[in-house]
């Protein structure tokens, strides 16, 4: 019975988790996806709505920035307007140039993102990082709370999906599927192409921030090591290859899958020698990287395909 | 002469073929015979360029062959159709702006096994203004010495065809006539030349024969002479001075040699 | 005076050795981007490789740093040439963008690699405490700076001559100027690339030793010294070898100029931030020069 409710909650875990990852997919399914912007910085946007949400609403501590206590309506919304300001910095700059320069500088700026998160002591509590960040729901009793924070992750990723499906076959959706087929055709149209490659690279960007605050009210405290782009960075793009890019039933189920099979494999690893388990953890991450090479030369489409909205 | 050399150098039968979806060139026949100057005119965006990448692997060919001196090279790899004896001087981008003059030769003589210095100084010889930039990136010669250098590259192997697209485009006056004189020079060293042109009338001039290319389809073929006397092309190409050269006024249409897309294979008078 | 000694001892020499390093980085980036048109995220790792190469060396023989070198090399020049088989041509015909997310997920699968292999700790290649040359009783010379930066100078060496003196060299830098032109002249494009690869391997294999050399190595040092070497390439335009070492020596000198005392008495950067310096010319850069100071390609 026991360990039947310990597979109960990690089920709960294992869905909370995989639902805010899926958010930070479809956003970069609307970069990559839709658009076919690159961004080798996803853990720096990441990293900005969690540190942003985490000072909005946590108590006044005096070891960081904040003491603002307020709900997550605030803090949610806060995360995404600071993660889209810095998207579109990083888009207004680059986003005439070709992919690679993009590509470039979202890795610096997530970095240098790691940077100011450590050394600005005064603002983020350097590398202690930001503890005792507030939990939805966390008074109620035991299941319930882990029910209502991945209901609560569900319900958001839902509105999402369904606005994102609704935008992709809008006139606005189809205008992106034109840009990153034809550009000059699109150009030729009268399109301002530069402008709508803005709008879903900021879009996109306000997205990781969303998944980040959430990812903070969920684990209740952060470190800059959250914008170790190795980790988020990776898994987010492997999850929506492999789900299908320009599919956002795809970047969901990418996203579902991978987090089941990134977590489970943890527990195969813990069992291991120490002098293994260690070990192991590289090789899971090496493994991911395979993985992604032979999606990229084998399913280059991914599991789900894109779903063209116009007949072309 | 035998007949073996009546063979053409080379020959499209009934190319067709374009870039992906589109078709851009439809059942296109012309030859070019051992020796010959053989002009191809037509409007912007006509697929005359279009023809000339056929023979590299530049366009995906969907219907046709194309034969080199009896051989069939239908959608060849470019390092093949090089090594196979044709040398390509595309429209644009035609040599290696960061590499010298000279090594723009060297370049060019990449597939020779033996010494290609004796080419060179031959090339140097032919192009004059060349010898004296020859440590000169390319990048930074004149439109004109660009196109020389351009084909004293594709020449540096000693090529059984010379494609020439467009080497007269943006030149001024003088060094048009300039590149004229040197066609004329390749070809009289017996190598066949294959040349889209803008400017028909001198392109015409000095073609044996040449084809008319009008949306993809040869509209009309003759010799050199003829298309230059043939008040349609006046009136198509060489622009108001059409009416200076054939006194009734052209009715459009009826005296083409050949209909819309179907040409006649007609023997060289 | 005092002053100017210390700048030049404590600031200026180590910017000359760190810009000498992050050139031979900035080199192999530059030529991969130029003739197979991709930023390869991988170099850094591939730096990372060389140095832990010479690590097992030197612990095997317990020869001289430098006698290393061929060792670094040779491997690094292997495994690279097996991962473009396995990785990269598969890719080729495709977008290139596709090649950039390859690069991007072998950067992590070399990275864990390395760490499966040798682990995560801190490792020095040459023990002992370095003495350094004292010249006019002040200026302070250490001999492994003039051996780091003499043998980058003599690769460089090496870069140019390749580059303008021998044909392969010359096919390179034909195919970075047009891939289209090169074929059409008869290149086999397949061995300019391996040609390119056995190139960037060779610099990268030094500078991680060099760097390893100069300071310490450890499994994330290649991840440290991507955004400079990235910031290099630009700085000398993308696909510039000549840029590239221009730019290394400037990102270099300007990480360690960054820290000195500019205004007042505190560093003007403040040594936490080191690593943003080449950030921050490479955001300028591509604001008002995207092109580099010697114009590479943007499009
Ligand atoms: N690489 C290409 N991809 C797609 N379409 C092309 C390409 N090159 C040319 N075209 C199209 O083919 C048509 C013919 O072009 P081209 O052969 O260059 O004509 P011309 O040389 O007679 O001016 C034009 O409509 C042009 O837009
Ligand atoms: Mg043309």
């Amino acid at each position: 019975m026991d360990s039947l409710y310990g597979i109960f909650l990690y089920a709960i875990y294992l869905l909370t988790m995989g639902g805010i990852y899926a958010v930070l997919v479809m956003g970069l399914n609307i970069q990559w996806g839709f658009t076919g912007l690159f961004n080798a910085g996803i853990a720096g946007f990441f990293a900005v709505g969690a540190y942003t949400s985490a000072i909005i609403s946590t108590a006044s501590s005096g070891r960081h920035l904040g003491g603002l206590s307020l709900p997550l309506w605030a803090s949610l919304p806060g995360a995404m307007i600071a993660s889209a300001l810095i998207a579109w910095a990083v888009a207004w700059i680059c986003i005439r140039l070709r992919s690679d320069y993009l590509a470039i500088a979202t890795l610096g700026i997530a970095e240098i993102l790691r940077l100011v998160l450590k050394n600005e002591d005064w603002a983020t509590n350097g590398a202690r990082g930001i503890s005792r960040i507030p939990k939805p729901f966390e008074d109620l009793p035991e299941p319930w709370n882990q029910i209502a924070m991945l209901l609560l992750v569900l319900a958001i990723l839902l509105v999402l999906y369904l606005l994102l499906e609704r935008a992709r076959r809008a006139p606005w959706g189809r205008v992106m599927t034109a840009i990153r087929e034809n550009e000059a055709a699109a150009r030729a149209a009268g399109k301002n192409v530069e402008g709508f490659r803005i709008e879903a690279f900021v879009l996109g960007g306000a997205l990781m921030g969303l998944g980040g605050a959430l990812m903070a009210h969920h684990v209740k405290f952060i470190d800059p090591n959250m914008a170790e782009p190795l980790s988020t960075t990776f898994i987010v793009w492997v999850m929506l290859i492999i789900g299908g890019s320009g599919n956002n039933k795809g970047a969901l189920f990418g996203a579902f899958l991978v987090w089941t099979l990134w977590s489970t494999s943890e527990i195969v690893t813990t069992r291991l020698p120490a002098e293994w388990e260690l070990k192991s953890a590289y090789l899971r991450f090496f493994l991911v990287g395979l993985a992604l090479q032979i999606i990229l030369q084998r399913y280059p489409a991914g599991i789900l395909k894109e779903h063209r909205p116009i007949g072309k | 002469m035998s007949a073996l050399s009546d063979r053409p150098t080379l020959e499209f039968q009934g190319i067709s073929g374009g870039y992906g979806g589109s078709e851009i060139i439809h059942d296109i026949s012309i030859r070019v015979g051992a020796g010959e100057i053989v002009t191809l005119i037509g409007p912007n965006g006509a697929g005359k360029s279009s023809v000339m990448n056929a023979t590299f692997g530049q366009l995906q060919i969907n219907g046709g062959r194309i034969l080199l001196k009896g051989e069939e090279i239908t959608g060849i790899a470019p390092e093949q159709a090089v090594r196979r004896g044709i040398s390509y001087v595309p429209q644009v981008s035609n040599v290696f702006p960061n590499l010298t003059v000279q090594e723009n030769l060297e370049i060019g003589a990449w597939i020779r096994r033996d010494d290609f210095r004796p080419r060179m100084e031959e090339m140097f010889a032919l192009f004059p203004p060349l010898s004296e930039r020859r440590r000169i990136p390319a990048g930074a010669l004149s439109g004109g010495q660009r196109q020389m250098a351009a084909m004293a590259k594709a020449l540096m192997v000693d090529p059984e065809i010379l494609l020439l697209d467009e080497p007269t485009a943006g030149l001024s006056p003088r060094f048009r006539g300039e590149i004229f004189a040197v066609v004329r020079k390749v070809n009289a060293r017996g190598i066949p030349i294959l040349m889209v042109e803008q400017n028909a009338r001198q392109a015409l001039g000095i073609a044996d024969r040449g084809y008319v290319l009008v949306d993809g389809h040869c509209r009309m073929e003759g010799s050199g002479k003829d298309l230059l006397a043939n008040p349609e092309v006046g009136a198509m190409f060489l622009g108001r001075r059409a009416d200076e050269e054939t006194s009734p006024a052209p009715n459009p249409g009826s005296e083409a040699p050949a209909v819309d897309g179907s040409t006649t294979q007609s023997m060289r008078p | 005076m005092n002053e100017l000694i210390g700048f030049v001892n404590f600031h200026l020499i180590p910017g000359i050795v760190l810009g000498s390093i992050y050139a031979l980085g900035a080199i192999g980036l530059t030529l991969t981007f130029g003739i197979l048109r991709f930023a390869n995220f991988a170099h850094g790792e591939t730096m990372t490789l060389g140095a832990f190469v010479a690590l097992v060396v030197i612990d095997l023989t317990n020869w001289h740093v430098l006698a290393t070198l061929p060792f670094a090399m040779l491997l690094t020049v292997l495994t690279v040439l097996v991962m473009d088989r396995l990785f990269f041509r598969p890719l080729r015909t495709g977008p290139t963008v596709i090649l950039l997310i390859a690069s991007f997920g072998l950067m992590l699968m070399m990275r864990s690699a390395i760490q499966i292999i040798w682990g995560v700790d801190l490792e020095t290649l040459s023990k002992g405490l370095a003495i350094p040359w004292v010249l006019f009783e002040s200026l302070r010379i250490f001999p492994k700076h003039l051996l780091i930066v003499g043998a980058a100078l003599l690769l460089m060496l090496g870069v140019h001559g390749l580059l303008r003196h021998t044909p392969i060299g010359k096919a390179m830098r034909a195919m970075s100027d047009s891939p289209e032109l090169a074929r059409m002249t008869g290149i086999d494009t397949e061995r300019v690339v391996m040609a390119t690869w056995i190139t960037g391997a060779v610099l990268a294999a030094a500078a991680g030793v060099l760097l390893a050399y100069d300071t310490h190595l450890d499994s994330r040092m290649g991840f440290r010294v991507l955004l400079p070497i990235f910031a290099a390439a630009l700085l000398g335009g993308l696909g510039r070898p000549y840029g590239a070492m221009a730019g290394g020596l400037v990102i270099g000198v300007a990480e360690e100029l960054s820290t000195y005392s500019w205004i007042g008495d505190g560093p003007l950067v403040s040594p936490g931030y080191k690593s943003g310096v080449a950030f921050a010319i490479m955001i300028a850069l591509l604001i008002w020069r995207p092109s580099g100071l010697f114009r590479g390609r943007v499009f």
